[in-house]
């Protein structure tokens, strides 16, 4: 991969030539790697050939790219009942990676990969970083977890592919973090946007003004966030922070990305295949509706997905993009249909909630919904960290935030939370990701 | 004349005022006096100490929030209505105590208060005007040390 062509200076990377490829050719690239991959997992996987026969079809009916409509589900569920290797599709002697989430209960989910399952991943994180501007010259400092998580792996083969210097680091160990970062100059950092949060915070501490640094972009994923949030974070370091998109089950980081506009993501369209459906009725929705994305992994061997259901909530956005990129976008996804929550009655996702903090000046978006009920009557925590900026000394001061902190959420969500100020670093983290909402509401 | 308190935010829960406590003992800093301010969920803990920069320094670096306020210390009479002396002026310049405080040590018939102002300039001219002995950080640190 490090001998790609490359001229210098040239704001078009080679490797992501087909981010702009013209729309007919691109979809007929689509329909003859759907119809292979169909055929793959119907040749190889057994709960998919189950599935197929059920519904009476055979590869065959998949003549058009709206055929895929056709096809059956893939699940979360899917991927532990079959623990750990139903679905996989190449034999152990092709596979040469695998992966696994972190799993919060009961078996984790397993992701396989054979050698060229790697390589398209390097290539669609080569065209991730490039759609930020990364080239090579760049210094990618990459605190994204290694191990089983895809994370760590992934951006660091990209970033290498794309001929970039790697600082692996991985996640954790802020002080570390901002000591290299400062040190090695990194131009880039990968990680989750609240850990970054974290690092702006403590660098002050250490003597280190972010904003000096040579810090340019940040390629933050890994958790739905919000613009809110993008503009604290860019004001804050004086960087530009890109979304990137990604999910084990497709491939890990790297499905989509934003380009220079920052105005959604770009699919890589000729490798995944994106549908929005309605979470409810799981008919597809027409372009430009808000609805669940679903993925099919057009090219994928080890552990091909057909028509995988993300839980992700967003909308296809087909309007050319300036950036001159023919392949989609997904309008960025700030919330999942399972970490919406229903509290007395009301369908509450954790993105209006960090909205509303955000609104209230200096309150940095560390905070944590803990549900709970006594009786038939639900109530909601919402805990927020202090930080320098919103601390006094006087107990008046203290609680006027809190409320203004709570008639900003009221404001939102049309319901009372009781807000609780909690020290700082308090709330916990798992793999650098926030979990927003604890629901402890016994049935 | 100002001195420089420290503030630190604690959740109401046990263990974490002692957990404060140990990181400045652990770093040899002596607390001159102190106040806790307690809400039915939080705590604000207001302290005093010698070398403030260097207690900012260590809570900093174990992640507490700290924030910096300047307080006035003045000298009261330690007898019947010599509180009352002070709290005169205070009312009759109309400025607002946001709270108030005391230094465990006496000066021979004299104790020490802590007091916090919304504008501190102010309020030490007014003090000092009344005849008030307002106290400097280094006199402090002497009495402090008898």
């Amino acid at each position: 991969m490090n001998e790609f062509w490359h001229d210098a200076g040239c704001v078009f990377h080679p490797v992501s030539a087909p981010d702009y490829l013209p729309l007919p050719q691109l979809r007929q690239l689509q329909l003859h790697r759907l119809r292979a991959v169909v055929e793959r997992a119907y040749d190889h996987v057994a709960l998919f050939r189950q599935r197929m026969d059920e519904r009476g079809i055979s590869p065959a009916a998949v003549q058009t790219l709206d055929d895929i409509a056709r096809l059956p589900f893939t699940v979360k569920v899917d991927l532990r009942d079959t623990y750990p290797f139903g679905l996989f599709a190449s034999p152990m002697s092709e596979v040469v990676r695998l992966h696994a989430s972190s799993g919060t209960t009961g078996k984790p989910i397993v992701v396989a990969y054979t050698r060229e399952d790697l390589r398209v991943w390097a290539e669609v994180m080569v065209r991730c970083f490039a759609a930020c501007g990364l080239d090579r010259g760049d210094i990618i400092q990459n605190a994204y977890g290694y191990g089983l998580f895809t994370g760590g792996l992934g951006a660091h083969y990209g970033a290498e592919a794309l001929g970039a210097t790697v600082i692996p680091i991985s996640g954790g160990n802020t002080d570390r973090q901002i000591m290299l970062m400062k040190d090695f100059g990194a131009t880039a950092l990968c990680c989750t946007p609240s850990y970054f949060l974290r690092i702006i915070e403590r660098a002050p501490d250490l003597g280190v003004d972010i904003r000096e640094l040579p810090l340019k972009a940040g390629v933050f994923g890994a958790e739905p966030w919000t613009d809110e949030m993008r503009k604290r974070i860019e004001s804050a370091a004086d960087i530009k922070a890109y979304d990137i998109y990604g999910l084990s089950e497709i491939i890990g980081p790297g499905v989509g990305n934003e380009c220079r506009e920052q105005n959604g993501l770009h699919i890589f369209e000729d490798h995944f295949y994106p549908e929005i459906v309605d979470p409810e009725t799981l008919q597809p929705l027409p372009d430009g509706c808000e609805g669940e994305l679903v993925l099919t992994t057009l090219s994928k061997q080890a552990m091909p997905m057909i028509r995988y259901r993300t839980r992700d909530i967003t909308a296809l956005q087909t309007e050319p993009c300036p950036c001159g990129r023919t392949i989609r976008r997904i309008r960025r996804i700030s919330r999942r249909s399972d970490d919406m929550f229903i509290i007395r009655g009301v369908n509450v996702y954790p993105s209006q909630i960090e909205e509303a903090l955000l609104a209230v000046e200096g309150v940095a978006p560390h905070y944590q919904i803990v549900l709970t009920n006594d009786g038939a009557m639900d109530d909601v925590e919402v805990q927020v960290e202090v930080t320098p900026d919103v601390f006094s000394d006087t107990v008046g001061a203290m609680e006027g935030l809190r409320r203004k902190l709570s008639a900003s959420i009221e404001r939102v969500i049309n319901i009372r939370v009781n807000l609780r100020l909690v020290e700082p670093n308090s709330i916990a983290r798992s793999e650098g990701k926030a979990r927003r909402v604890l629901d402890q509401r016994q049935r | 004349m100002k001195i420089h308190q420290l503030s630190m935010f604690l959740e109401n829960k046990p263990g974490h005022l002692g957990e404060l406590c140990r990181i400045l003992a652990n770093a040899d800093i002596n607390i001159l006096t102190l106040s806790l301010a307690d809400t039915q969920q939080f705590g604000i803990l207001r302290l005093i100490v010698r070398d403030w920069q260097q207690a900012k320094a260590v809570l900093e670096k174990a992640g507490v929030v700290v924030n910096v306020t300047e307080v006035v210390a003045t000298e009261v009479e330690d007898r019947p209505g010599g509180f009352v002396r002070i709290l005169d002026i205070i009312e009759a310049a109309g400025i607002n105590i946001e709270y108030m405080y005391a230094f465990t040590f006496r000066s021979g018939d004299k104790a020490t208060l802590v007091f916090r102002f919304d504008n501190p300039d102010a309020a030490i001219e007014t003090l000092t005007t009344g005849g008030v002995n307002v106290i400097g950080d280094v006199e402090l640190y002497r009495l402090a040390r008898q």
